[in-house]
Protein backbone atom coordinates (compact mmCIF):
# COMPACT_ATOMS: atom_id res chain seq x y z
CA UNK A 1 0.00 0.00 0.00
CA UNK A 2 2.91 2.23 1.11
CA UNK A 3 4.18 1.31 -2.25
CA UNK A 4 1.36 2.74 -4.66
CA UNK A 5 0.83 5.78 -2.22
CA UNK A 6 4.97 7.02 -3.09
CA UNK A 7 4.48 6.19 -6.38
CA UNK A 8 1.14 8.01 -6.78
CA UNK A 9 2.80 10.87 -5.21
CA UNK A 10 5.63 11.03 -7.40
CA UNK A 11 3.25 11.61 -10.30
CA UNK A 12 1.40 14.44 -8.56
CA UNK A 13 4.51 16.11 -7.35
CA UNK A 14 5.79 16.20 -10.46
CA UNK A 15 3.02 17.61 -12.26
CA UNK A 16 2.43 20.80 -8.99
CA UNK A 17 6.36 21.42 -9.34
CA UNK A 18 5.89 21.80 -13.45
CA UNK A 19 4.31 25.18 -13.73
CA UNK A 20 5.78 25.91 -17.12
CA UNK A 21 3.87 22.55 -17.95
CA UNK A 22 0.80 23.49 -16.39
CA UNK A 23 0.82 26.27 -18.08
CA UNK A 24 1.96 25.71 -21.83
CA UNK A 25 -1.00 22.64 -21.45
CA UNK A 26 -3.43 24.88 -20.74
CA UNK A 27 -2.94 26.23 -24.97
CA UNK A 28 -5.16 23.79 -26.54
CA UNK A 29 -8.09 23.69 -24.56
CA UNK A 30 -7.81 27.92 -24.20
CA UNK A 31 -7.10 27.63 -28.22
CA UNK A 32 -10.93 25.03 -28.28
CA UNK A 33 -13.15 27.17 -25.59
CA UNK A 34 -12.37 30.70 -27.31
CA UNK A 35 -11.36 30.40 -30.80
CA UNK A 36 -14.46 27.54 -31.39
CA UNK A 37 -16.05 28.49 -28.92
CA UNK A 38 -16.96 31.77 -29.70
CA UNK A 39 -16.37 31.56 -33.59
CA UNK A 40 -18.65 28.67 -33.99
CA UNK A 41 -21.03 30.14 -31.31
CA UNK A 42 -23.72 32.05 -33.50
CA UNK A 43 -23.71 29.04 -36.41
CA UNK A 44 -24.62 26.79 -33.27
CA UNK A 45 -27.27 29.30 -32.33
CA UNK A 46 -28.82 29.85 -35.37
CA UNK A 47 -28.98 26.01 -35.75
CA UNK A 48 -31.12 26.37 -32.83
CA UNK A 49 -28.91 24.58 -30.64
CA UNK A 50 -27.84 26.61 -28.40
CA UNK A 51 -24.99 27.74 -27.05
CA UNK A 52 -21.94 26.43 -28.19
CA UNK A 53 -19.69 27.40 -25.23
CA UNK A 54 -22.27 25.40 -22.94
CA UNK A 55 -22.16 22.83 -25.20
CA UNK A 56 -18.69 21.92 -25.79
CA UNK A 57 -17.43 22.94 -22.40
CA UNK A 58 -17.69 19.29 -21.06
CA UNK A 59 -15.92 17.99 -24.74
CA UNK A 60 -12.94 20.58 -23.88
CA UNK A 61 -12.70 18.86 -20.28
CA UNK A 62 -12.66 15.27 -21.62
CA UNK A 63 -10.15 16.72 -24.52
CA UNK A 64 -8.08 17.66 -21.54
CA UNK A 65 -8.30 14.61 -19.20
CA UNK A 66 -7.84 12.39 -22.01
CA UNK A 67 -4.66 13.92 -23.10
CA UNK A 68 -3.30 14.41 -20.09
CA UNK A 69 -3.82 10.91 -18.96
CA UNK A 70 -2.40 9.59 -22.27
CA UNK A 71 0.98 11.49 -21.91
CA UNK A 72 1.50 10.76 -18.54
CA UNK A 73 1.40 7.13 -19.97
CA UNK A 74 3.15 7.65 -22.57
CA UNK A 75 5.63 9.24 -20.76
CA UNK A 76 6.46 5.86 -19.11
CA UNK A 77 8.58 5.18 -22.74
CA UNK A 78 11.32 7.69 -21.43
CA UNK A 79 10.88 6.42 -17.39
CA UNK A 80 12.00 2.73 -18.94
CA UNK A 81 14.68 2.89 -20.87
CA UNK A 82 16.72 6.01 -19.11
CA UNK A 83 15.07 6.38 -15.83
CA UNK A 84 13.01 5.73 -12.73
CA UNK A 85 11.25 2.55 -14.24
CA UNK A 86 14.11 -0.19 -14.03
CA UNK A 87 14.49 1.18 -10.38
CA UNK A 88 10.77 -0.08 -9.51
CA UNK A 89 11.15 -3.05 -11.98
CA UNK A 90 14.19 -4.60 -9.68
CA UNK A 91 12.34 -3.59 -6.25
CA UNK A 92 10.75 -6.23 -4.43
CA UNK A 93 6.80 -5.78 -4.98
CA UNK A 94 4.46 -7.27 -7.16
CA UNK A 95 4.40 -5.21 -10.85
CA UNK A 96 0.60 -4.53 -10.07
CA UNK A 97 0.96 -2.25 -7.02
CA UNK A 98 3.86 -0.24 -9.32
CA UNK A 99 0.98 -0.46 -12.65
CA UNK A 100 -1.62 1.18 -9.73
CA UNK A 101 0.39 3.52 -7.98
CA UNK A 102 1.83 4.50 -11.79
CA UNK A 103 -1.86 4.42 -13.11
CA UNK A 104 -3.54 6.44 -9.97
CA UNK A 105 -1.11 9.16 -9.98
CA UNK A 106 -1.52 9.63 -13.74
CA UNK A 107 -5.09 9.45 -13.53
CA UNK A 108 -5.01 12.01 -10.65
CA UNK A 109 -2.71 14.64 -12.78
CA UNK A 110 -5.40 14.17 -15.40
CA UNK A 111 -7.96 15.18 -12.94
CA UNK A 112 -6.16 18.09 -12.15
CA UNK A 113 -5.45 19.42 -15.22
CA UNK A 114 -9.35 18.69 -15.95
CA UNK A 115 -10.20 20.30 -13.01
CA UNK A 116 -7.98 23.70 -13.85
CA UNK A 117 -10.14 23.83 -17.84
CA UNK A 118 -13.44 23.90 -15.52
CA UNK A 119 -12.31 26.58 -13.97
CA UNK A 120 -10.84 28.54 -17.47
CA UNK A 121 -14.89 27.28 -19.09
CA UNK A 122 -16.49 29.05 -15.81
CA UNK A 123 -14.42 32.36 -16.22
CA UNK A 124 -15.56 31.84 -20.28
CA UNK A 125 -19.16 32.11 -19.15
CA UNK A 126 -19.82 28.32 -19.12
CA UNK A 127 -22.97 27.55 -16.41
CA UNK A 128 -23.21 24.65 -14.98
CA UNK A 129 -27.55 23.91 -14.93
CA UNK A 130 -27.07 22.33 -11.23
CA UNK A 131 -24.22 22.83 -8.70
CA UNK A 132 -24.96 19.44 -7.24
CA UNK A 133 -24.43 17.87 -10.28
CA UNK A 134 -20.60 19.10 -9.89
CA UNK A 135 -19.03 16.29 -7.86
CA UNK A 136 -20.68 14.16 -9.67
CA UNK A 137 -19.50 15.16 -12.66
CA UNK A 138 -16.00 15.02 -11.79
CA UNK A 139 -16.93 11.57 -10.21
CA UNK A 140 -17.10 10.84 -14.60
CA UNK A 141 -13.69 12.89 -14.93
CA UNK A 142 -12.08 10.76 -12.81
CA UNK A 143 -13.64 7.77 -14.32
CA UNK A 144 -12.32 8.64 -18.16
CA UNK A 145 -8.79 9.70 -16.37
CA UNK A 146 -8.53 6.27 -14.78
CA UNK A 147 -9.76 4.71 -18.83
CA UNK A 148 -7.37 6.30 -20.82
CA UNK A 149 -4.57 6.11 -18.00
CA UNK A 150 -4.50 2.50 -17.62
CA UNK A 151 -5.18 2.42 -21.60
CA UNK A 152 -1.74 4.00 -22.01
CA UNK A 153 0.02 2.43 -19.60
CA UNK A 154 -0.94 -0.58 -21.59
CA UNK A 155 -0.03 0.91 -25.05
CA UNK A 156 3.87 2.21 -22.92
CA UNK A 157 4.39 -1.29 -21.67
CA UNK A 158 5.20 -2.21 -25.35
CA UNK A 159 6.68 0.69 -26.76
CA UNK A 160 10.18 0.71 -27.80
CA UNK A 161 10.64 4.07 -29.44
CA UNK A 162 10.14 7.49 -29.83
CA UNK A 163 8.32 7.04 -33.39
CA UNK A 164 6.09 4.93 -31.75
CA UNK A 165 4.76 8.03 -29.61
CA UNK A 166 3.98 9.71 -33.20
CA UNK A 167 1.93 6.66 -33.71
CA UNK A 168 -0.26 6.85 -30.66
CA UNK A 169 -0.81 10.31 -31.02
CA UNK A 170 -2.24 10.78 -34.73
CA UNK A 171 -3.90 7.25 -34.59
CA UNK A 172 -5.45 6.58 -31.30
CA UNK A 173 -5.34 9.96 -29.11
CA UNK A 174 -6.82 12.33 -32.49
CA UNK A 175 -9.30 10.08 -33.27
CA UNK A 176 -10.11 9.53 -29.73
CA UNK A 177 -11.09 13.08 -29.55
CA UNK A 178 -12.59 13.89 -32.37
CA UNK A 179 -14.86 10.95 -32.98
CA UNK A 180 -16.29 11.57 -29.23
CA UNK A 181 -18.52 14.48 -29.85
CA UNK A 182 -16.65 16.69 -27.75
CA UNK A 183 -17.21 19.55 -30.47
CA UNK A 184 -20.43 18.62 -32.10
CA UNK A 185 -23.69 17.03 -31.54
CA UNK A 186 -23.96 12.95 -31.46
CA UNK A 187 -27.71 13.44 -33.36
CA UNK A 188 -27.98 12.90 -37.11
CA UNK A 189 -24.55 11.90 -38.43
CA UNK A 190 -23.93 9.78 -41.13
CA UNK A 191 -24.06 5.90 -40.05
CA UNK A 192 -20.46 5.40 -40.45
CA UNK A 193 -19.38 8.40 -38.29
CA UNK A 194 -22.18 7.26 -35.15
CA UNK A 195 -21.07 3.80 -35.29
CA UNK A 196 -17.23 5.01 -34.90
CA UNK A 197 -18.81 7.47 -31.92
CA UNK A 198 -19.99 4.55 -30.33
CA UNK A 199 -16.95 2.58 -29.79
CA UNK A 200 -15.18 5.29 -28.53
CA UNK A 201 -15.32 4.95 -24.56
CA UNK A 202 -14.39 9.12 -24.48
CA UNK A 203 -18.25 9.35 -26.30
CA UNK A 204 -19.83 8.04 -23.37
CA UNK A 205 -17.45 10.45 -20.25
CA UNK A 206 -18.43 13.36 -22.56
CA UNK A 207 -22.12 12.81 -22.83
CA UNK A 208 -22.11 11.87 -19.75
CA UNK A 209 -20.65 14.87 -18.07
CA UNK A 210 -23.02 16.90 -20.67
CA UNK A 211 -25.99 15.14 -18.62
CA UNK A 212 -24.55 16.11 -15.17
CA UNK A 213 -23.54 19.78 -16.00
CA UNK A 214 -26.15 20.83 -18.70
CA UNK A 215 -28.81 17.98 -18.65
CA UNK A 216 -28.05 17.62 -22.28
CA UNK A 217 -27.34 13.75 -23.06
CA UNK A 218 -27.79 11.29 -25.90
CA UNK A 219 -27.37 8.22 -24.53
CA UNK A 220 -28.32 8.63 -20.96
CA UNK A 221 -26.46 8.95 -17.96
CA UNK A 222 -27.05 5.50 -17.13
CA UNK A 223 -25.47 3.59 -19.99
CA UNK A 224 -22.82 5.80 -19.94
CA UNK A 225 -21.38 5.14 -16.50
CA UNK A 226 -22.03 1.36 -16.94
CA UNK A 227 -19.90 1.92 -20.23
CA UNK A 228 -17.02 3.99 -18.39
CA UNK A 229 -17.10 1.41 -15.47
CA UNK A 230 -16.92 -1.69 -17.82
CA UNK A 231 -14.33 -0.49 -19.93
CA UNK A 232 -12.66 1.21 -16.94
CA UNK A 233 -12.44 -2.39 -15.16
CA UNK A 234 -11.40 -4.11 -18.84
CA UNK A 235 -8.48 -1.48 -19.56
CA UNK A 236 -6.85 -1.48 -15.79
CA UNK A 237 -6.88 -5.06 -16.85
CA UNK A 238 -4.97 -4.71 -19.50
CA UNK A 239 -2.90 -2.50 -18.13
CA UNK A 240 -1.66 -4.26 -15.61
CA UNK A 241 -1.13 -7.36 -17.72
CA UNK A 242 1.22 -5.48 -20.32
CA UNK A 243 2.76 -3.88 -17.23
CA UNK A 244 3.71 -7.25 -15.88
CA UNK A 245 4.97 -8.54 -19.39
CA UNK A 246 7.73 -5.87 -19.45
CA UNK A 247 11.14 -7.24 -19.94
CA UNK A 248 13.98 -4.90 -19.25
CA UNK B 1 34.04 -14.34 4.94
CA UNK B 2 32.36 -17.35 4.36
CA UNK B 3 33.40 -20.13 2.13
CA UNK B 4 30.16 -19.97 0.32
CA UNK B 5 30.02 -18.41 -2.53
CA UNK B 6 27.10 -15.76 -2.33
CA UNK B 7 26.66 -15.45 -6.10
CA UNK B 8 27.23 -19.19 -8.16
CA UNK B 9 25.99 -19.39 -11.78
CA UNK B 10 26.11 -22.76 -13.41
CA UNK B 11 26.28 -23.58 -16.89
CA UNK B 12 23.54 -19.90 -18.02
CA UNK B 13 22.68 -19.14 -21.42
CA UNK B 14 20.96 -16.33 -22.74
CA UNK B 15 19.88 -15.93 -26.66
CA UNK B 16 17.85 -13.09 -28.13
CA UNK B 17 16.42 -15.25 -31.74
CA UNK B 18 19.75 -16.25 -33.14
CA UNK B 19 22.10 -14.53 -31.41
CA UNK B 20 23.46 -16.00 -28.22
CA UNK B 21 24.16 -13.66 -26.07
CA UNK B 22 25.55 -15.70 -23.20
CA UNK B 23 27.01 -18.73 -23.90
CA UNK B 24 27.66 -20.98 -21.06
CA UNK B 25 29.15 -19.16 -18.49
CA UNK B 26 29.98 -20.67 -14.90
CA UNK B 27 31.78 -18.42 -11.90
CA UNK B 28 31.31 -18.27 -8.39
CA UNK B 29 31.59 -14.96 -6.48
CA UNK B 30 32.78 -15.21 -2.86
CA UNK B 31 31.11 -13.38 -0.06
CA UNK B 32 33.12 -9.79 0.57
CA UNK B 33 34.90 -10.22 -2.46
CA UNK B 34 34.92 -7.21 -5.35
CA UNK B 35 34.23 -9.05 -8.74
CA UNK B 36 35.02 -7.39 -12.01
CA UNK B 37 33.51 -8.64 -14.79
CA UNK B 38 35.64 -7.85 -17.98
CA UNK B 39 35.23 -7.95 -21.65
CA UNK B 40 34.47 -5.84 -24.95
CA UNK B 41 31.73 -3.72 -25.70
CA UNK B 42 29.17 -6.62 -26.61
CA UNK B 43 30.96 -9.60 -24.83
CA UNK B 44 27.40 -10.28 -22.44
CA UNK B 45 28.05 -8.16 -19.15
CA UNK B 46 25.41 -5.77 -19.11
CA UNK B 47 23.34 -9.17 -20.16
CA UNK B 48 24.96 -11.13 -17.44
CA UNK B 49 23.97 -8.46 -14.84
CA UNK B 50 20.30 -8.40 -15.82
CA UNK B 51 20.12 -12.16 -15.30
CA UNK B 52 21.55 -11.57 -12.21
CA UNK B 53 19.20 -8.84 -11.06
CA UNK B 54 15.92 -10.82 -12.15
CA UNK B 55 15.26 -8.78 -14.96
CA UNK B 56 16.26 -11.47 -18.27
CA UNK B 57 15.25 -14.81 -17.94
CA UNK B 58 18.10 -16.88 -18.48
CA UNK B 59 17.53 -19.55 -21.80
CA UNK B 60 18.96 -22.35 -19.63
CA UNK B 61 21.43 -22.85 -16.96
CA UNK B 62 21.13 -21.66 -13.27
CA UNK B 63 22.01 -18.57 -11.19
CA UNK B 64 22.07 -18.80 -7.49
CA UNK B 65 22.75 -15.61 -4.93
CA UNK B 66 23.21 -15.91 -1.34
CA UNK B 67 21.88 -19.70 -2.17
CA UNK B 68 18.55 -18.70 -3.64
CA UNK B 69 17.69 -19.55 -6.73
CA UNK B 70 17.23 -16.00 -8.90
CA UNK B 71 14.45 -17.32 -11.18
CA UNK B 72 12.45 -18.63 -8.47
CA UNK B 73 12.75 -16.77 -5.30
CA UNK B 74 12.71 -12.98 -7.30
CA UNK B 75 11.17 -11.15 -4.43
CA UNK B 76 13.56 -12.46 -2.01
CA UNK B 77 16.54 -11.94 -4.32
CA UNK B 78 15.69 -8.72 -4.75
CA UNK B 79 15.55 -7.64 -1.19
CA UNK B 80 19.53 -9.00 -1.14
CA UNK B 81 20.83 -6.93 -3.63
CA UNK B 82 21.58 -3.25 -4.89
CA UNK B 83 22.18 -2.57 -8.63
CA UNK B 84 23.44 0.77 -10.51
CA UNK B 85 22.44 0.35 -14.55
CA UNK B 86 24.80 1.62 -16.92
CA UNK B 87 22.25 3.84 -17.79
CA UNK B 88 20.74 6.38 -15.00
CA UNK B 89 17.52 5.13 -13.49
CA UNK B 90 17.33 8.29 -10.95
CA UNK B 91 13.82 10.78 -11.28
CA UNK B 92 15.82 14.42 -12.12
CA UNK B 93 12.48 16.19 -11.13
CA UNK B 94 12.93 14.48 -7.27
CA UNK B 95 15.80 15.73 -5.12
CA UNK B 96 18.42 13.00 -3.85
CA UNK B 97 16.43 13.14 -0.97
CA UNK B 98 13.25 12.23 -2.22
CA UNK B 99 14.86 9.54 -4.49
CA UNK B 100 16.33 7.94 -1.79
CA UNK B 101 13.13 7.77 0.28
CA UNK B 102 11.22 6.52 -2.60
CA UNK B 103 14.06 3.49 -2.76
CA UNK B 104 13.70 3.04 1.17
CA UNK B 105 9.75 2.51 0.52
CA UNK B 106 10.00 0.19 -2.33
CA UNK B 107 12.25 -1.74 -0.31
CA UNK B 108 10.40 -1.60 2.56
CA UNK B 109 12.56 -0.47 5.29
CA UNK B 110 10.73 1.40 8.11
CA UNK B 111 10.87 5.26 8.16
CA UNK B 112 13.56 5.50 11.47
CA UNK B 113 15.71 3.49 9.80
CA UNK B 114 15.41 5.22 6.39
CA UNK B 115 16.00 8.39 7.61
CA UNK B 116 19.06 6.97 9.97
CA UNK B 117 20.61 5.31 6.62
CA UNK B 118 19.50 7.82 4.05
CA UNK B 119 21.71 10.99 6.32
CA UNK B 120 24.75 7.64 6.75
CA UNK B 121 25.04 7.37 2.69
CA UNK B 122 24.48 10.78 1.74
CA UNK B 123 27.71 12.00 3.96
CA UNK B 124 29.47 8.88 3.28
CA UNK B 125 28.86 9.95 -0.65
CA UNK B 126 29.38 13.73 0.09
CA UNK B 127 26.24 14.43 -0.73
CA UNK B 128 24.37 15.50 2.14
CA UNK B 129 24.62 19.02 1.64
CA UNK B 130 22.49 18.81 -1.54
CA UNK B 131 19.78 16.66 -0.55
CA UNK B 132 17.09 19.11 -1.39
CA UNK B 133 18.11 19.56 -4.93
CA UNK B 134 16.65 18.21 -7.88
CA UNK B 135 18.69 15.47 -9.25
CA UNK B 136 18.67 16.77 -12.96
CA UNK B 137 21.22 19.75 -11.72
CA UNK B 138 23.62 17.26 -10.71
CA UNK B 139 27.28 16.67 -12.03
CA UNK B 140 27.67 12.79 -13.67
CA UNK B 141 29.44 11.95 -11.14
CA UNK B 142 27.35 12.84 -8.50
CA UNK B 143 24.09 11.61 -9.88
CA UNK B 144 26.57 7.79 -9.97
CA UNK B 145 27.28 8.51 -6.48
CA UNK B 146 23.48 8.98 -5.27
CA UNK B 147 22.81 5.77 -7.10
CA UNK B 148 25.35 3.85 -5.66
CA UNK B 149 24.23 5.24 -2.14
CA UNK B 150 20.71 4.38 -2.87
CA UNK B 151 21.51 1.05 -4.18
CA UNK B 152 22.81 0.01 -0.55
CA UNK B 153 20.15 2.03 1.21
CA UNK B 154 18.45 -1.48 2.13
CA UNK B 155 22.04 -2.84 3.34
CA UNK B 156 22.49 -5.42 0.32
CA UNK B 157 24.65 -8.54 0.41
CA UNK B 158 25.46 -7.77 -3.27
CA UNK B 159 26.22 -4.76 -5.08
CA UNK B 160 25.75 -4.84 -8.70
CA UNK B 161 27.74 -2.12 -10.70
CA UNK B 162 27.73 -1.89 -14.60
CA UNK B 163 29.91 0.23 -16.09
CA UNK B 164 30.11 2.41 -13.03
CA UNK B 165 32.65 4.84 -14.49
CA UNK B 166 31.49 5.11 -17.83
CA UNK B 167 31.30 8.61 -18.75
CA UNK B 168 33.11 9.95 -15.57
CA UNK B 169 36.46 12.82 -15.87
CA UNK B 170 39.58 10.77 -14.31
CA UNK B 171 38.65 12.80 -10.93
CA UNK B 172 35.15 11.34 -10.85
CA UNK B 173 36.49 7.55 -11.61
CA UNK B 174 39.08 7.86 -8.73
CA UNK B 175 36.73 9.04 -6.56
CA UNK B 176 34.29 6.61 -7.30
CA UNK B 177 36.61 3.61 -6.72
CA UNK B 178 38.04 5.20 -3.57
CA UNK B 179 34.67 4.91 -2.63
CA UNK B 180 34.04 1.47 -3.90
CA UNK B 181 36.98 0.26 -2.06
CA UNK B 182 35.61 1.74 1.34
CA UNK B 183 32.64 -0.08 1.07
CA UNK B 184 33.49 -3.83 2.15
CA UNK B 185 34.89 -2.21 5.31
CA UNK B 186 31.97 0.32 6.11
CA UNK B 187 29.12 -1.98 4.62
CA UNK B 188 30.84 -5.59 4.32
CA UNK B 189 29.22 -5.81 1.21
CA UNK B 190 30.39 -8.01 -2.10
CA UNK B 191 30.95 -5.85 -5.01
CA UNK B 192 30.25 -7.56 -8.75
CA UNK B 193 31.30 -4.71 -11.55
CA UNK B 194 31.71 -4.73 -15.15
CA UNK B 195 34.11 -2.14 -16.62
CA UNK B 196 36.29 -2.56 -20.20
CA UNK B 197 38.89 -0.46 -18.42
CA UNK B 198 41.38 -2.56 -17.46
CA UNK B 199 43.57 -0.15 -15.23
CA UNK B 200 40.36 -0.37 -12.98
CA UNK B 201 39.89 -3.83 -12.72
CA UNK B 202 43.67 -4.00 -12.10
CA UNK B 203 43.07 -1.73 -9.13
CA UNK B 204 40.13 -2.51 -7.53
CA UNK B 205 39.16 -5.98 -8.14
CA UNK B 206 39.84 -9.33 -6.26
CA UNK B 207 39.32 -11.24 -8.63
CA UNK B 208 38.46 -11.14 -12.66
CA UNK B 209 36.51 -13.09 -15.22
CA UNK B 210 37.42 -12.01 -18.59
CA UNK B 211 34.10 -12.50 -21.14
CA UNK B 212 34.44 -12.36 -24.58
CA UNK B 213 31.60 -13.30 -27.72
CA UNK B 214 29.34 -14.70 -24.78
CA UNK B 215 32.04 -17.03 -23.70
CA UNK B 216 34.01 -16.98 -20.00
CA UNK B 217 37.97 -16.94 -20.94
CA UNK B 218 39.70 -17.00 -18.01
CA UNK B 219 38.68 -15.56 -14.60
CA UNK B 220 41.51 -15.20 -11.93
CA UNK B 221 43.18 -12.57 -9.56
CA UNK B 222 44.77 -10.14 -11.76
CA UNK B 223 48.37 -11.49 -11.50
CA UNK B 224 46.83 -14.67 -11.86
CA UNK B 225 45.94 -13.55 -15.22
CA UNK B 226 48.92 -12.45 -15.97
CA UNK B 227 50.92 -15.46 -15.09
CA UNK B 228 48.50 -17.28 -17.70
CA UNK B 229 48.53 -15.50 -20.44
CA UNK B 230 52.91 -14.82 -19.86
CA UNK B 231 52.38 -11.36 -19.58
CA UNK B 232 53.47 -8.07 -17.74
CA UNK B 233 49.71 -6.11 -17.71
CA UNK B 234 46.71 -7.30 -17.49
CA UNK B 235 45.95 -4.83 -20.34
CA UNK B 236 48.07 -7.01 -22.85
CA UNK B 237 46.30 -10.20 -21.10
CA UNK B 238 43.44 -8.85 -21.92
CA UNK B 239 44.19 -8.37 -25.64
CA UNK B 240 46.14 -11.99 -25.47
CA UNK B 241 42.95 -13.42 -24.02
CA UNK B 242 39.92 -11.57 -26.38
CA UNK B 243 41.99 -10.90 -29.68
CA UNK B 244 42.63 -7.38 -30.91
CA UNK B 245 39.83 -7.30 -33.55
CA UNK B 246 37.15 -4.23 -33.63
CA UNK B 247 34.08 -4.77 -32.63
CA UNK B 248 31.08 -4.07 -34.82
CA UNK B 249 27.68 -3.53 -32.19
CA UNK B 250 24.76 -3.43 -34.43
CA UNK B 251 23.18 -0.48 -33.12
CA UNK B 252 19.28 -1.52 -31.02
CA UNK B 253 17.17 1.27 -30.79
CA UNK B 254 17.76 1.00 -27.47
CA UNK B 255 21.32 1.64 -28.60
CA UNK B 256 19.67 5.17 -30.98
CA UNK B 257 17.59 6.11 -27.85
CA UNK B 258 21.05 5.94 -25.46
CA UNK B 259 22.28 8.26 -27.98
CA UNK B 260 19.60 10.78 -28.22
CA UNK B 261 19.72 10.78 -24.50
CA UNK B 262 23.39 11.66 -24.40
CA UNK B 263 22.75 14.63 -26.53
CA UNK B 264 19.63 15.71 -24.45
CA UNK B 265 21.20 15.40 -21.52
CA UNK B 266 24.21 17.19 -22.66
Amino acid sequence: MSVVYILWLREVKKYLRSRVQIVASLGGPLMYLGVLGFGLGSVFQRAGEGSYLQFMAPGVIGMTVLFTAMFSGIAMLWDRQFGFLKETLVAPVPRLAIMVGRTLGGATVAVLQGALIFVVALIAGFRPVSLLAVPLAFLVIALIAVIFSALATAIGSGLKEMQGFQMVMNFLVMPTFFLSGAIYPLEGLPRVLAALTRIDPLTYGVDGMRGLLTGRTHFGLVLDVVVLLGVGVLFVALGAWRFSKIEA
Amino acid sequence: MSDRPIIRVQHIVKSFGSVMAVNDVSFDVRAGEIFAFLGPNGAGKTTTIKMLTTLLHPTTGSLELDGLDVTTHQTEVRRRFGVVFQDPSLDGDLTAWENMDIHGVLYHVPRPTRRERCEVLLRMFELWERRNDFVKTFSGGMKRRLEIARGLLHTPKVLFLDEPTLGLDPQSRNQMWTHVQSLRASEGVTVFLTTHYMDEADRVADRIAVIDHGRLVATGSSAELKQQTGTDSLEAAFLKLTGTTIRDESATATDQLRQVTRVWRR
